[in-house]
């Protein structure tokens, strides 16, 4: 039976920068719960010699050739910025 | 009547005649989602000054080369429109006003010249199956608004049935364009793997995801795919293959056709009205000169377990560039780097969103990637090696859509599992990577429609739609309309 | 107790190629923030990576130079970490099947060779740069962002910062000939982290190493290295542990200090990149790229010394960059002596461009003009005082030895009755340095000659000065 605690969700929430709450962390360990335990039927196959598919396709070497080309200005790539400054991104400072 | 029960090729007609112009397709398109979206809830955005002024110009310089000259058209708002603004239905885009560039769907599109109308109502970034995930007003079924869609293209398929635009494009990871066409009584195809460019196409999961049309007609979703469908040398996953001219498959020939239908899409769990509505499509396909037999997909109940596992874990990362460092809403109470991050991603991501990317870097997380991503990957194999196997004797799969018709609105929202349960005839389908389409063949005792769905070989579209042409010709369900909407209920 | 160093290195590389590794924006150093960019750069929803096949012949080029196994089957995966200059929050980069496997270099210290392993060697794109203002905030340049790097792991081989050196030096010579890469260090585009460890002399298992960044130099990465080397041994010593950590190299006070110390190893989730396809390296694709790798530089000295009969010492310092040694080999085979060629190079030219901090192509004397100068010097046509004169001309210019020599007057006056007339003059004028030579003083000899060297503008032949000189005096 898979079970995951809470300590874990607090851990994997961390890795995918979310920042939960206890309550939230009281569902998400209570449905990730069930949803790992609905995912270990997976284990009832036996998939020792088979290999994972990453794609569908069975094609090989899809490459462009090494040439440039214009596509956005500098006030294109800042349009969308929450906050930028001098031509750059702006975001909070590292440290806390 | 609406314009709108009209198909392409018959549009196309009446504007060479002079009968219409594209600007009263574009009256009809705002004079209905003024009349009807009130609760629909199929937009999010509006493209009504664009529109109406490139209608004015359409109409000054007809163009007869162009496949949709004229279409009004709705884009599901994952898709990248320059210019216009595109949410994924996601507080975290809510001030996304251009994303610079177009979607190679767009630009295949705009070179036939159809008339964007707006951008469509979905299940936050692709993830649901009801509507109810968008961070805006859900999407309702236009046939009942008590209930929901489907999704995650619920707002491309209602708005296509509620008659709001001719045609929509979706995206279908799991199910997404099937399901919600199949509830909303709409023809919903999910092309190839690899058929269409993904480039524009805001990832969900990469390995899975296709845009599709939805439309109301067989006809019409081959005249969109045949324009929006081929190689893009933008998008490495996009195939060098071929695009036929889809619209010359529609022959109305099934003789000798033969279908296979899984046991497993006819098990208990499927609606005892879905199982007599397929039963009747075969009926149909049989006085057609086609054959069927039962086959097994061995696999396929391991399907949903696995979808989750790779759908989830590929939008873990998928999801992670929004940071709210070059785009998108930063929350206000960040001081520092990642507080920045947990605190944006936070606010601005809804449960559902979260759910999945928290199981997604779990199944990544050191310790667990051979238990659970790794193993999802080899189930895959199994499962597409089913549809492989099966292939090899037949021309094409059947089967319903979904296990049930449209359910009601808050019915399975709390209950993620019950939930993901509903695509379980939809998902195998994306990962074998083999094209689907789902089409109306009847409705049930509460009046909501119930979707058929013919599963082809790989690149083999044309089967799918010769065979879904013939069916819709023998039958008038795609001829029915929502009759309750725009003040009448 | 005593205590055997251990080092290991790993340096990115980026490769010069045109447009970025999964982007057509163009690979550039020194640009306005945020104009080398597009909305794949920005991870801007909906875009997909797109692999420059340049990239990867650039890798393999690297790798077999660095003597590794190809892959024939290789891929790309997704490195997960949030950071404000990695736009996606993934980085493109290859987990378990690297382009390049169980390499080496020789490297030579104390006159001692050494082979060190090379681990791997995997293609990967850069991050953008960020940078931390005095006002609370940082900022992002993406303008680096999809820059193609690779990332070559040495095998803990190393015993002393001294040969990490050595293998840096190496590696960059080898790399630079190549032409993959720029190389160079105070760009960025050679970046190198250390990581060393000490254990007890005759113990097999390593200690708990260190790791050091923010190495800015190879210099710097010796002196890190050196005082990490110290530092540990003192903990060790006063009976303390070390902790897996990371330290910077402070420059100023030449101390490293710590940054952070690691807790278990970074979870980054590696998966394979589902919107790259797998990539198949067959024989005859590794053959080509094989085929444009030039000589390198071991091969190179080795044939210096063997067919040029250059010293190990001028055939080292010639092959240290390409650039040197192809200029060197032209000079050669535009007739210039080698021994001459190799003076030349080593001595003026070097010097000017240490003068000058310049590279060899920011000058504008041609391999060519150089033959032909030090064929002057041969013919007699100029001395070799006055060819320093035409040296000057050629660097700062450019042109034809040749033509220069004789716009310049700067032909040698070799001519007997010439030089008779002008040494006679001179003697006219000193009489008193005759009777001090006859009298024995070497000297006045010597005063002589500068007299007429000044009254030539240093253009008389000196053999023939002195020749005639002497046979003149005796004639008085």
């Amino acid at each position: 039976m898979a079970d995951i605690s809470k300590e874990q969700v607090k851990h994997v929430a961390h890795l995918a920068r979310l920042a939960v709450t206890e309550e939230e962390v009281e569902q998400l360990t209570k449905d990730l719960g069930a949803i790992i335990d609905y995912a270990e039927q997976l284990n009832e196959l036996d998939t020792d010699n088979v290999e994972p598919t990453t794609h569908v396709m069975d094609i090989k070497n899809v490459m462009r050739k090494d040439e440039s080309r214009e596509w956005i200005t500098q006030e294109d790539a800042l349009k969308n910025a929450p906050d930028q400054k001098d031509g750059q991104f702006r975001v909070p400072s590292i440290l806390e | 009547m609406s314009l709108f029960d009209y198909t392409i090729k018959e549009l196309e007609e009446k504007l060479h005649n002079k009968e219409i112009t594209v600007q009263d397709l574009v009256d009809e398109s705002y004079n209905r989602i003024k009349e009807v979206d009130g609760e629909v809830h199929a937009f999010l955005t509006l493209n009504e000054e664009e529109a109406r002024a490139r209608a004015k110009e359409l109409d000054e310089s007809p163009d007869a080369a162009a496949a949709l000259f004229g279409m009004p058209a709705g884009i599901k708002d994952n898709i990248m429109t320059k210019g216009l603004r595109t949410t994924c239905a996601s507080q975290f885009l809510d001030n996304f006003e251009d994303p610079l560039y177009d979607a190679t769907v767009m630009e295949k599109l705009a070179k036939e010249k159809p008339v964007t109308i707006g951008k469509l109502n979905m299940d936050e970034f692709a993830m649901g199956s009801s509507n109810e995930n968008s961070s805006y007003e859900p999407t309702r079924n236009p046939w009942n608004t008590d209930y929901v869609p489907g999704g995650s293209s619920g707002g491309s398929a209602a708005s296509v049935a509620a008659g709001e635009v001719l045609f929509s494009l979706g995206s279908d990871t799991g199910g997404s364009i099937r399901q919600p066409a199949a509830f909303c009584g709409v023809v919903g195809m999910k092309p190839t793997y690899g058929r269409v460019s993904r480039f524009g196409l805001v990832a969900f999961a990469s390995s899975l995801d296709q845009i599709g049309p939805i439309t109301r007609t067989v006809e019409d979703n081959a005249r969109v795919l045949e324009i929006i469908a081929g190689h893009d040398k933008m998008d490495a996953t996009s195939a060098n293959v071929e695009v036929p001219k889809y619209t010359d498959a529609l022959t109305n020939d099934v003789k000798g056709l033969k279908i296979a239908v899984p046991k497993e899409y006819l098990a208990e769990g499927v609606n005892p009205e879905v199982k007599e509505a397929v039963m009747n499509a075969l009926k149909v396909y049989e006085s057609l000169g086609a054959t069927w037999e039962e086959v097994s997909l061995t696999h396929s109940k391991y399907a949903v377990a696995t979808y989750y596992l790779l759908s989830s874990s590929e939008a873990s990362a998928n999801l992670a560039r929004f940071d709210g460092v070059r785009y998108g809403v930063r929350s206000e109470n960040a001081d520092n780097m990642i507080d920045m991050f947990k605190k944006s991603r936070s606010e601005g991501f809804g449960d559902e969103v979260k759910r999945r990317i928290m199981l997604g870097t779990f199944a990544l997380s050191s310790g667990y990637y051979d238990a659970y991503y790794k193993k999802a990957q080899k189930v895959r194999t199994l499962i597409k090696n089913d549809f492989d196997k099966i292939f090899e004797d037949y021309d094409v799969v059947l089967g319903p859509t979904t296990p049930t018709p449209a359910f009601k609105v808050g019915e399975k929202i709390d209950d993620p599992l019950t939930m993901y349960a509903n695509d379980i005839l939809t998902i195998p389908v994306n990962l074998a990577g083999v094209p689907g389409i789902s089409v109306p063949c009847g409705f049930s005792e509460e009046g909501l429609p119930i979707g058929l769905q013919i599963i082809g070989k790989h690149f083999d579209e044309s089967t799918v739609y010769r065979t879904a042409h013939a069916f819709e010709k023998a039958t008038d369900y795609h001829t029915k309309r929502p009759q309750d909407l725009g003040g009448a209920k | 107790m005593n205590f055997e160093t251990i080092i290991g290195l790993e340096v990115h590389v980026e490769l010069k190629t045109q447009s970025k590794i999964f982007s057509p924006s163009v690979n550039a150093f020194g640009s306005e923030p945020n104009t080398n960019v597009n909305p794949i750069d920005l991870g801007y929803p909906g875009t997909l990576p797109i692999l420059n096949e340049e990239a990867v012949n650039f890798a393999m080029k690297a790798a077999m130079a660095l003597n590794c196994e190809i892959a024939t089957d290789t891929k790309f995966d997704r490195k997960n970490y949030f950071y404000p200059d990695n736009p996606k929050a993934y980085q493109i980069s290859q987990f378990d099947q690297p382009i390049g496997e169980n390499g080496w270099i020789e490297i030579e210290v104390n006159g001692k060779k050494k082979k060190i392993g090379i681990t791997r060697l995997h293609l990967e794109e850069d991050a953008g740069k960020l940078t931390h203002g005095d006002d609370g905030y940082s900022y992002v340049d993406f303008n680096r962002q999809g820059t193609p790097l690779i990332e070559i792991v040495s095998e803990p081989d190393m015993r002393s910062p001294e040969e990490a050196y050595a293998y840096l030096e190496k590696l960059k010579n080898i790399i630079q000939y190549t032409g993959v890469s720029d190389v160079k260090m105070q760009e960025g585009s050679l970046r190198c982290d250390a990581n060393i460890s000490l254990r007890p002399i005759g113990q097999e298992e390593f200690g708990t190493k260190t790791e050091l960044k923010n190495l800015n130099s190879f210099n710097f990465v010796q002196k890190g290295l050196e005082f990490e080397e110290k530092r540990q041994e003192k903990v060790l010593l006063s009976g303390g542990e070390i902790l897996q950590e990371t330290r910077r190299y402070d420059e100023k006070t030449k101390e490293t200090i710590l940054m952070r110390v690691k807790e278990g190893s970074d979870d980054y989730r590696y998966f394979p990149e589902p919107d790259l396809i797998p990539l198949y390296i067959d024989e005859a694709w590794k053959e080509r790229i094989r085929a444009e790798i030039p000589e390198l530089p071991d091969a190179r000295r080795e044939r210096y010394v063997k067919e040029l009969g250059l010293s190990e010492y001028d055939a080292n310092v010639l092959t240290s960059s390409k650039e040197m040694a192809d200029f060197f080999e032209e000079a050669v085979s535009n007739g210039a002596d080698v021994k001459q060629a190799s003076n030349w190079l080593m001595g003026e030219v070097s010097a000017y461009m240490n003068k000058y901090y310049k590279e060899l192509h920011d000058l504008a004397i041609t391999p060519e003009a150089l033959a032909k100068m030090i064929k002057l010097i041969e013919d007699g046509t100029i001395s070799s005082k006055i060819a320093k004169k035409v040296f000057a001309e050629l660097v700062d210019n450019g042109g034809d030895p040749e033509k220069i020599v004789k716009e310049k007057g700067l032909v040698q006056i070799s001519d007997p009755e010439q030089l008779k007339e002008i040494v006679n003059n001179v003697l006219d004028e000193n009489e008193q340095s005759i009777t001090d030579y006859k009298a024995g003083k070497g000297k006045a000899l010597g005063f002589l000659v500068g007299q007429i060297m000044k009254e030539t503008k240093g253009q008389a032949n000196p053999p023939m000065v002195n020749k005639i000189l002497k046979e003149e005096i005796e004639k008085r």
